[in-house]
C-alpha cells in the first residue's frame, strides 16, 4: 500500500514521516518519529497507555490514524517536562511512589495533565472518573490519585 | 550420616507399602532423596518430576547439597513456584 | 525494639527516597520490551488456532512465503524432536504439533520487513483442521465422557482408574479427621468455584530475538527472569545455554505471568531462518489474553468442624483445578495455603490437577492461594455467622504461631499472624458504622515466599560510589530497596549506590523475580557481597596504617581502628580508599551466590466494607484495609504499593474478572473492554498497615510482601456481600447479575 507523507508538530518540533494509511498515530510516533514513551497496552482504546494530546484534545493514539495527524499538533510524554524541570505531576508521581512498573505512567501523566489544564481543583472523585480510562495493574490507583491531587494543589499555589 | 524421618504426602503411600514416614540414613538432602528411592523405587518418577523439600520449615527446590542432621524435620512437598 | 533483638536503628532503611528509575519512567525514557529495535530488524506475527481442540491435518505456507518482504516462516517442523516432560510441554505450548489444544494456540509464525506485512502473510497460511470435541470447565473435564486432551499425560502420582484428564493427584494431612469432626458443635461443607483470571499486566509480551547459523544468539525481552527465558528457549530450540545472551528490558508488570516463555523461541527460530536478522515480536492484547498464561480455575469442596467457642476441630479440602491443556494448575499451593492460618490437629487435603482446552496456566501472584482462601475463608465466615461469633476473634483463637505445626506439615518459624490480627482489631475502620445494604468482610491470607538461586556482584568505583549487579528484574521498586540496604550497610548516601539489573552474561544463574523474593534474596546476597568489599577495604586501610586487618572495623562509611588498642588513625573513607585502589592492590568488589536461607513467610488480613445496590446487584467498595507482616519495610511506600496493588487485583478477581468461553470453546472476552480489570473510579483509597515482625533470616528482617495481598479480597468481599444482602455467593466473580440473582433466590 502506498505511503502518505505526513507533516506534523510533535512536542513543538516540526516532524515529517511516511505513514502507511493503516498505521495508527501510536505506531507512527513509536516507529517513525522514534518517540517510544507512548505505550501500547491494548490497541483498542481501553487502557489509555497511549494517551497523547492531538490539537489540545486528549486521545488514545491507538484509535487515531497516523495520517490524521497531518497539519496538527501532537503532545506526548516526552514533551511534558520543560528542559530539566519536570512538570509538577511528574515530580509528584516520583515523590508519592505513584508508579511501580511504570508502563501506564506516561499515559496517566498525559491524561492527568489534560484534566488539570481544564480543572485545576478537581475532587478525588473527579480525578478517579477522569482517569477511569487509564488502566494501572500495579498500584491499585491509591498513590496515583494522591499524586494528582497533590500536584493540583501545588499548581494552584503557584498560579 | 544422620538417621532422619522423612514425612511424605499421603498420596505416596501406595508407592511406599503404606508408609507415610520413612526413616533413612543420609547426610544431605540429595542422599536422603536417593535413600528414599532405594527403599521405595516407586518414588523415583515422583522425585524426578520435581518436588520441594521442607527442611526445618525452610522450603528448597533442589538443594541436594544441603546438609541434614539428626532430629531435623523433613517434609516432601509439591514443587514450589511463586508469582 | 523488635522481639528478636535485631537492630532497629537505621539511617536509611525505612525511609522513602525517590526511586532511582523514577525520572526515566515519568519522562517516557524507560525502555520496555517493545521499545527496543536493531538495524536490519524484521517483524514477526503468529498464526493462532481458532479452535479449542483440533487435529492439524495440513499446513500450507507457500502463499505466505511467496509474498514480497517475507523472510521466514516457521512451523513445528522447524523445532527439534524428542523432548520430554516440562520441556516438551513448553515446546508444545510455543507451537502446536499434531493438535491444537486451545483457542489461540500458535500454529505458525512469519517474519517480514514490516509488522503489517507479517500480519498479511499470516492470513495467507492455510491450515486444514479436523475439529475435535473440547472441554473447558474443570468439573466437566473429569466426567467419564469428557474428551481426552492428551493420552498418557498423567504422572506417577495418579492412581489407576482416574479420569484421563487428571494428570496429577495429591493427598496429604494428619490427625484423626473423624474424631475431629465428632468433637465439633457445628460441621459444615460447601463447594466453591473460582474462574480463571489473567495477571493483566499492561505491557504485552515483547521481544527481539537474533540467532545466526552458528547457533549463537541474543534476546531482548520483557521478563521476570532472563535466565528462565534462556533455559526455556534453549530447551525448546535445542541450543546451548551459554550461547544465548538474554537482556531484560524494563518490565511493564508481570505478577508471575512473565516467568515463562510464549513467543520468545519463535523470534529466535524465525531469525535463524532469516539469515540471522533480528526479529521483533510484540503481542497484541488479545494474544496476551488468549495465548499467554492465565491462572487456573477451581472447583473446591471444603468441610470444617467448629466448636461453639470458635475452636476448629477438623478440616478437609478437596480441590479440583484446571490449568489449561498442560499439567501445572496450582492446586497444590491452594491446598497448602488454604488452612495455613489455622492451628489444626486433624486436617486432610486432596487435590486434582486437570487438563482442559485452555491456555497453559502460568504463575499469578501467590499461585493457588487466592482460590484456597476463597473456599476456606468463606466457609469459616459462614460458620462464624451461624454461631454468632466474631470472625476476627475466631481467627485469633485459632491463629498459628511460631513453632506450631502448619496445616501442610512443617513447623512455622517466626511468623506474624497474631500481630496482624491485633492490628486489625485496633483499626478504626472496624468502628465505622454500616448503613443499609452495607456489609463488612474479613479474611486472612498466606504466602510462603521463596528463596531461589541468586547471584549478585557489587564493585566500588574509583570515586567511592558503588554499583550493584543483580539478576532479578525490578518489577515494583526493588532497585530502590536494594540501594537502600547496600547504602545502609556501607554507611554511604543512598544516591551513591546504583543497582543495575543485568543480562545473563554478567552473573551466575538467577531465578526470576518471583515468589516475592527479589528484596529478600537479591537483598541478602547484595549485603553479603558488600561484606566482602568491606573486608577488603578494611585490609587496604590496615596495610596503609601498618596494623593487623583484624584491628580495623567499618563504620559510618569508613575504615576505622577497632578500639583504642588498634592505634590512633583518622577514619579512612570509602572515597579515600577507592581513590587509590589502583595503587593498593586493584579493584575492590564483592560477589555472593547461594540459595539464600531464612525465607520469612508473610501473613495478612483484610477488612472490606461494601454497599450492594439492591436494584442492580452492583457491589461498591466503600472502605478497604490491608494489614500484612512485612518483616521490615525497607522502602515503606513500595511495601504499601504491593499491598494496595495485590488487594485491587483480588478485588477484580472477586467482582469482575473471568475468562468467558463460548459453546465453541473460544474465548469471548479477549480485550480489556470485556475482560474488565478494576479502574480508578471503582475504588476508594486502599488503607494499609505495615506490621513488622522482623524475619531473623534476613540481615534487615525482610519478608517478601508481593503476593499475600491478592489472597484475602476474594473471601472478604464474599463475606461482606453476605452481610449486606443475606446472600452467600460461592462462585466467583460476584458480578451484579450473580449478586442480583442470589438476592432474588433468597426472596422467593
Amino acid at each position: 500500500m502506498s505511503k502518505h507523507h505526513v507533516t506534523t508538530t510533535v512536542n513543538g518540533d516540526a516532524v515529517e514521516f511516511l505513514a502507511d494509511p493503516r498505521e495508527t498515530l501510536l505506531d507512527c510516533l513509536r516507529d517513525h518519529v522514534g518517540l517510544t514513551g507512548t505505550k501500547e497496552g491494548c490497541g483498542t482504546g481501553d487502557c489509555g497507555a497511549c494517551s497523547v494530546e492531538l490539537d489540545g484534545t486528549l486521545v488514545c493514539s491507538c484509535l487515531v490514524l497516523g495520517v490524521e495527524a497531518n497539519g496538527k499538533t501532537v503532545n506526548t510524554i516526552e514533551g511534558m517536562a520543560s528542559g530539566d524541570a519536570l512538570h509538577p505531576l511528574q515530580r509528584k508521581f516520583i515523590e508519592h511512589a505513584a508508579l511501580q512498573c511504570g508502563f501506564c505512567t506516561p499515559g496517566i501523566l498525559v491524561a492527568a495533565k489534560a484534566l488539570l489544564d481544564k480543572n485545576p481543583d478537581p475532587t478525588e472523585e473527579e480525578v478517579r472518573y477522569w482517569l477511569a480510562g487509564n488502566l494501572c495493574r500495579c498500584t491499585g490507583y491509591d498513590k496515583i490519585i494522591r499524586a494528582v491531587m497533590d500536584a493540583a494543589a501545588e499548581l494552584r499555589e503557584a498560579a | 550420616m544422620a538417621q532422619v524421618d522423612v514425612h511424605l504426602w499421603a498420596g505416596l503411600r501406595r508407592l511406599t507399602e503404606g508408609a507415610e514416614v520413612v526413616t533413612v540414613e543420609a547426610a544431605t538432602i540429595g542422599e536422603m532423596l536417593d535413600a528414599l528411592v532405594q527403599a521405595h523405587p516407586g518414588l523415583k518418577p515422583i522425585l524426578d518430576a520435581g518436588i520441594s523439600v521442607a527442611l526445618n520449615g525452610e522450603i528448597y527446590n533442589g538443594a541436594r547439597h544441603r546438609a541434614i542432621a539428626e532430629g531435623d524435620e523433613i517434609y516432601l512437598m509439591q514443587r514450589m513456584k511463586g508469582g | 525494639m523488635a522481639k528478636d533483638g535485631l537492630n532497629t536503628e537505621f539511617r536509611l532503611v525505612g525511609t522513602r527516597p525517590n526511586r532511582p528509575d523514577g525520572l526515566d519512567k515519568v519522562t517516557g525514557r524507560a525502555r520496555y520490551g517493545a521499545d527496543f529495535s536493531l538495524p536490519g530488524m524484521l517483524h514477526g506475527a503468529v498464526l493462532r488456532s481458532p479452535h479449542a481442540h483440533a487435529k492439524i491435518l495440513k499446513i500450507d505456507t507457500s502463499k505466505a512465503e511467496a509474498l514480497d518482504g517475507v523472510k521466514a516462516v516457521v512451523t513445528r517442523a522447524d523445532f527439534p524432536e524428542g523432548l520430554e516432560g516440562e520441556d516438551w510441554n513448553l515446546q508444545e505450548n510455543t507451537m502446536a504439533g499434531d493438535k491444537v489444544l486451545y483457542d489461540g494456540h500458535a500454529v505458525a509464525a512469519v517474519a517480514a520487513t514490516s509488522k503489517l506485512l507479517a500480519e498479511e502473510a499470516v492470513r495467507l497460511i492455510e491450515v486444514e483442521y479436523e475439529v475435535l470435541p473440547h472441554v473447558i470447565d474443570v468439573d466437566d473435564a473429569i466426567k467419564p465422557d469428557a474428551p481426552v486432551i492428551r493420552e498418557g499425560a498423567s504422572d506417577a502420582s495418579v492412581p489407576e482408574g482416574m479420569p484421563p484428564n487428571v494428570v496429577r493427584y495429591m493427598e496429604f494431612g494428619r490427625g484423626d479427621l473423624e474424631a475431629g469432626f465428632a468433637a465439633a458443635d457445628l460441621v459444615r461443607e460447601n463447594t466453591y468455584k473460582t474462574e480463571a483470571t489473567h495477571q493483566g499486566y499492561i505491557e504485552p509480551h515483547a521481544c527481539v530475538g537474533q540467532m545466526g547459523s552458528d547457533a549463537k544468539g541474543e534476546m531482548w525481552v520483557c521478563t521476570q527472569g532472563q535466565w528462565f527465558i534462556r533455559k526455556m528457549c534453549c530447551a525448546v530450540l535445542g541450543l546451548e545455554a551459554s550461547q544465548l545472551r538474554v537482556t531484560p528490558s524494563e518490565i511493564g508488570g508481570g505478577f508471575g505471568g512473565k516467568t515463562t516463555i510464549f513467543m520468545e523461541p519463535l523470534s529466535l527460530a524465525l531469525s535463524r531462518k532469516a539469515n540471522g536478522r533480528p526479529v521483533k515480536i510484540v503481542m497484541s492484547r488479545s494474544e496476551v489474553l488468549r495465548a499467554t498464561g492465565p491462572t487456573a480455575s477451581g472447583s473446591m469442596d471444603v468441610k470444617i468442624g467448629m466448636k461453639k467457642d470458635g475452636t476448629l476441630t477438623a478440616a478437609r479440602a478437596e480441590f479440583r483445578m484446571q490449568g489449561g491443556a498442560f499439567p501445572g494448575a496450582p492446586v497444590d499451593m491452594a491446598l497448602y495455603c488454604g488452612f495455613a492460618p489455622y492451628k489444626l490437629d486433624a486436617v486432610e487435603h486432596v487435590g486434582y490437577d486437570v487438563l482442559a482446552n485452555r491456555p497453559k496456566c502460568a504463575a499469578y501472584r501467590a499461585p493457588g492461594s487466592p482460590m484456597g482462601a476463597f473456599a476456606v475463608e468463606s466457609l469459616i465466615d459462614e460458620m462464624c455467622r451461624e454461631l454468632g461469633l466474631d470472625p476476627v476473634e475466631v481467627r485469633m483463637k485459632n491463629a498459628v504461631r511460631e513453632g506450631d505445626q502448619s496445616s501442610y506439615g512443617p513447623k512455622f518459624g517466626s511468623i506474624g499472624l497474631v500481630e496482624v490480627l491485633e492490628a486489625v482489631k485496633g483499626h478504626s475502620n472496624l468502628a465505622e458504622p454500616l448503613g443499609p445494604n452495607q456489609g463488612r468482610g474479613v479474611a486472612s491470607g498466606y504466602w510462603f515466599n521463596h528463596n531461589g538461586e541468586t547471584s549478585v556482584s557489587m564493585s566500588i568505583a574509583a570515586d567511592g560510589t558503588v554499583q550493584v549487579s543483580v539478576g532479578t528484574p525490578d518489577i515494583g521498586g526493588s532497585r530502590a530497596s536494594l540501594s537502600l540496604m547496600v547504602a545502609e550497610h556501607l554507611g554511604i548516601p543512598y544516591e551513591d549506590v546504583r543497582v543495575n539489573v543485568v543480562e545473563t552474561g554478567s552473573l551466575g544463574e538467577n531465578e526470576p523475580t518471583h515468589g516475592s523474593r527479589a528484596t529478600f534474596a537479591s537483598g541478602k546476597a547484595a549485603i553479603l557481597s558488600t561484606d566482602q568489599a568491606i573486608k577488603e577495604m578494611c585490609r587496604r586501610a590496615a596495610n596503609e596504617w601498618g596494623i593487623d586487618p583484624e584491628a580495623v572495623e567499618w563504620a559510618d562509611g569508613a575504615a576505622q581502628p577497632a578500639g583504642p588498642n588498634a592505634g590512633k588513625f583518622p577514619p579512612m573513607s570509602i572515597k579515600e580508599i577507592a581513590g587509590k585502589m589502583g595503587e593498593t592492590g586493584g579493584p575492590i568488589s564483592g560477589h555472593h551466590e547461594s540459595l539464600p536461607e531464612g525465607v520469612g513467610a508473610s501473613f495478612g488480613a483484610h477488612v472490606v466494607d461494601v454497599e450492594v445496590d439492591p436494584e442492580t446487584g452492583l457491589t461498591k467498595i466503600l472502605r478497604y484495609l490491608v494489614v500484612q507482616d512485612a518483616g521490615r519495610a525497607i522502602h515503606p511506600s513500595y511495601v504499601e504499593g504491593q499491598y494496595q496493588g495485590g488487594a485491587v487485583q483480588g478485588i477484580g478477581w472477586a467482582l469482575n474478572e473471568e475468562y468467558i468461553y463460548g459453546e465453541d470453546g473460544r474465548l469471548q472476552n479477549p480485550i480489556f473492554l470485556d475482560y474488565r480489570i478494576p479502574v480508578a473510579s471503582d475504588l476508594p483509597m486502599i488503607d494499609t498497615v505495615i506490621v513488622e515482625v522482623p524475619n531473623p533470616g534476613h540481615p534487615y528482617g525482610v519478608r517478601g510482601v508481593g503476593e499475600t495481598g491478592i489472597t484475602p479480597p476474594l473471601p472478604a468481599i464474599a463475606s461482606a456481600i453476605h452481610q449486606a444482602t443475606g446472600a452467600r455467593l460461592r462462585h466467583l466473580p460476584m458480578t451484579p447479575q450473580k449478586v442480583r440473582a442470589a438476592m432474588k433466590a433468597q426472596d422467593s
